[in-house]
């Protein structure tokens, strides 16, 4: 069964304090964040490590963005991925959902067939959710969204979707798109045989030239979204110090809640 | 953009083109014709040459954006129960139904709904669509995603708002990709730009910690998912003034591609952390798993629901489902205290929307200081247990004194 997993490089915002745009150019200083495999991605890899490890295939990560994404590949090849595809190219500069999607799904179209299809639920940076149902748009294929188990028997998929405060069983045939959630699994770490063979597996990357796509559909011709404004939100107003002796803080502490009504 | 191409194929290096070029945009090399950075792409060659070697590929015509008129909103309905979020998004869908002066729209599916729709009658709203088929029952992408697109393209409203749930963040970009139009995720913020009519979208990113405002300029129409709970949910306005347009959704053609083969209601302790007024969290600064014991404790005295930071779920301390950030929940309660967190941007996403946040933690320069309304710089460990008695204290007193009043 062979899986392609879309991933994206995202700043690792566990070890970030502050974001900060400069007000000038009106784009983010990203300081010095690490670039990491978005984290709802590492489950989409762990979950496709797992189906082919039980049904045999390949697993080929693909990822659309800037030279330096091709470090997350590398860690995806690490965790035991078989394959790696970057496409990038400074003409893809500037893609929404919809161009990102388009582009990635004429990537998909080159590697070729599959079954399975993994992304992870969204990305951590742009939060927004939409790269997968537009994947399946283009590629024309069923999509189950926020997964949190999936089962393969024969040609279909089972999955669970976890809604707000409920979740769903349902049932799709193959080939299927799937995003999932956190809950599926626990991410493995790459062992020290699988860094030693990723050095040797190459990622290969490709241009907007060499995928057979349609111009106006790419970069920021192909995005109906223009971002015209990035902003840091109104800073809360300054909290309150509570400095002093332990139980004199607390008796304030708990008058300032009291006069706020929490109780 | 235009383009020009020569079809090297067909292209017989003849010459015919060269001279009927005005721009001296075309040469020969190698025996083929070659186009030039001078081209106006005036498509003159291409009517001379013999061969249709050469082809001009004008630009797709662009969406004729004043055709598109009117708000919709997506009315969301789970079991025909209609979805809290449609009335936010009623308020918000007047507001630029009024700007633009255009109606607003309520697009229903599902099935024996009639009922529902006389509910909304009851807002401020002109149109109900009202689509109904047993196949729209219950929610299923490929159907609803039919359905909506055969209304779009029939009626070509402007904006189409949807509740950023986890249906409408399901639906919509599907719809959107089907349209090949502009989609903003997950908006908190919607005004008119009057002169072009586009709709500002503003929404965060990196989890709250950027905004950034959104334009469709070239599209229609234009979409958008809205953050549930942001947005003033619409009142009633009792004039019943709704128009209900009854629509019969051609599906023949959408073979259902996803089965729904079961819901299930989560267990109440899942849900029960995004639904608490009151969250009290953990994070590395407990020290140990055990720690997290005061922590509990604390929220049992105040009536709330035990939160964690991912540091600690990933360590093992505590099941993920109580983690509160960009990976975990977003919460919003009325009070949230975050114990030995330090805050970062990862942490901040979850839980910067809580109306009172008190930060104890030992370190005076962690940057959950920057969002807490009450900065407590002290060690949780001996901290914890002088609050936790005292309110317990009070507790007691509290108790004592309801049921004197009791007898």
């Amino acid at each position: 069964m062979d899986i392609v997993v879309c991933i994206k490089q995202v700043p690792d915002t566990e070890e970030l304090p502050h974001i900060r745009v400069n007000p000038e150019t009106n784009t983010l200083v990203r300081e010095s964040a690490k670039g990491i495999i978005n984290p709802f991605d590492e489950n989409a890899i762990e979950e496709a490590l797992r189906l082919r490890d039980a049904k045999g295939g390949r697993v080929t990560v693909i990822s659309m963005g800037p030279p330096q994404a091709e470090e997350a590949l590398r860690k995806a090849l690490a965790m035991g991925a078989d394959q790696a595809v970057l496409i990038s190219d400074s003409s893809l500069a500037g893609s929404d959902t919809l161009a990102t999607s388009y582009t990635l799904a004429m990537g998909i179209k080159k590697i070729g067939s599959f079954s399975l299809l993994i992304l992870g639920k969204q990305a951590i940076d742009g939060d927004t959710a939409q790269v997968g149902p537009g994947l399946a748009e283009w590629l024309r294929i069923p999509q189950i969204t926020y997964a949190r188990k999936i089962e393969i028997n024969g040609n279909k998929i089972r999955a669970e979707r976890a809604l707000e405060d409920a979740f769903e069983k349902v049932e799709s045939t193959l080939p299927c798109l799937v995003t999932v959630t956190k809950e599926i699994n626990i991410p493995r770490y790459p062992s020290l045989k699988g860094l030693l063979s990723a050095k040797k597996k190459e990622v290969l990357v490709w241009s907007a030239d060499d995928l057979t796509l349609d111009r106006k559909r790419i970069g920021l011709e192909g995005s109906p979204t223009w971002v015209i404004k990035i902003f840091t939100p109104e800073p809360p107003p300054k909290g309150e110090v509570l400095a002093g002796e332990m139980p004199e803080v607390a008796d304030r502490l708990i008058e300032k809640l009291r006069e706020r009504e929490v109780f | 953009m235009a383009e020009m191409r020569v079809d090297l194929e067909k292209c017989n290096g003849c010459g015919e083109c060269i001279s009927s070029c005005s721009f001296s945009a075309l040469e020969l090399k190698d025996g083929k014709v070659r186009i030039l950075a001078a081209c106006t792409f005036c498509g003159a060659c291409v009517d001379v040459c013999p061969e249709e070697a050469l082809v001009l590929e004008k630009e797709e015509k662009r969406v004729d954006v004043s055709s598109y008129r009117g708000v919709w909103v997506f009315a969301e309905q789970r079991q025909r129960e209609i979805m809290p979020v449609t009335y936010e998004l009623l308020g918000e869908g007047r507001k630029l139904a009024e700007d633009l002066e255009e109606e607003l729209s309520l697009v229903l599916l599902g099935w024996k709904i009639e009922e529902k729709a006389r509910e909304l009658a009851r807002y401020s709203v002109d149109k109900l669509y009202l689509v109904q088929d047993p196949l729209l029952e219950h929610y299923c992408t490929d159907l609803y995603a039919q359905a909506l697109v055969d209304l779009v393209r029939a009626e070509c409203p402007e904006i189409i708002l949807l509740g950023a749930t986890s249906l409408g963040r399901d639906l919509a970009p599907r719809v959107a990709a089907r349209l090949k139009t502009g989609l903003t995720a997950d908006c908190t913020g919607l005004a008119i730009e009057p002169e072009e009519r586009n709709l500002l979208q503003t929404r965060p990113a990196l989890g709250g910690n950027i905004l950034a405002t959104i334009i469709s300029p070239r599209h229609r129409p234009q979409m958008a998912t809205v953050r549930p709970k942001v947005m003033k949910r619409a009142e009633p306005d009792g004039k019943n003034q709704m128009r209900v347009i009854k629509i019969k959704p051609d599906l023949a053609s959408q073979g259902q591609m996803v089965k729904i083969l079961d819901l299930i209601r989560e267990e109440k302790s899942v849900a029960d952390l995004q639904e608490a007024e009151i969250i009290v969290s953990g994070g590395r600064g407990l020290g140990k798993p055990e720690n997290f014991s005061l922590i509990r404790r604390l929220a049992d005295l105040l009536g709330g629901a035990v939160g964690a930071s991912r540091a600690v779920v990933d360590g093992g301390w505590i099941p993920s489902y109580h983690q509160v950030g960009q990976t975990g929940k977003t919460v919003q309660p009325k009070l949230y205290v975050a114990c030995g967190i330090s805050g970062a941007i990862q942490h901040q996403a979850g839980m910067r929307g809580s109306e009172i946040i008190v930060a104890i933690n030992k370190d005076p320069g962690a940057p959950i200081f920057d969002i807490a309304t009450y900065g407590i710089v002290a060690d949780l460990h001996r901290f914890l247990p002088v609050l936790t008695d005292k309110l317990e204290k009070r507790e007691k007193a509290a108790g004592l004194k309801n049921s004197i009043w009791e007898k």
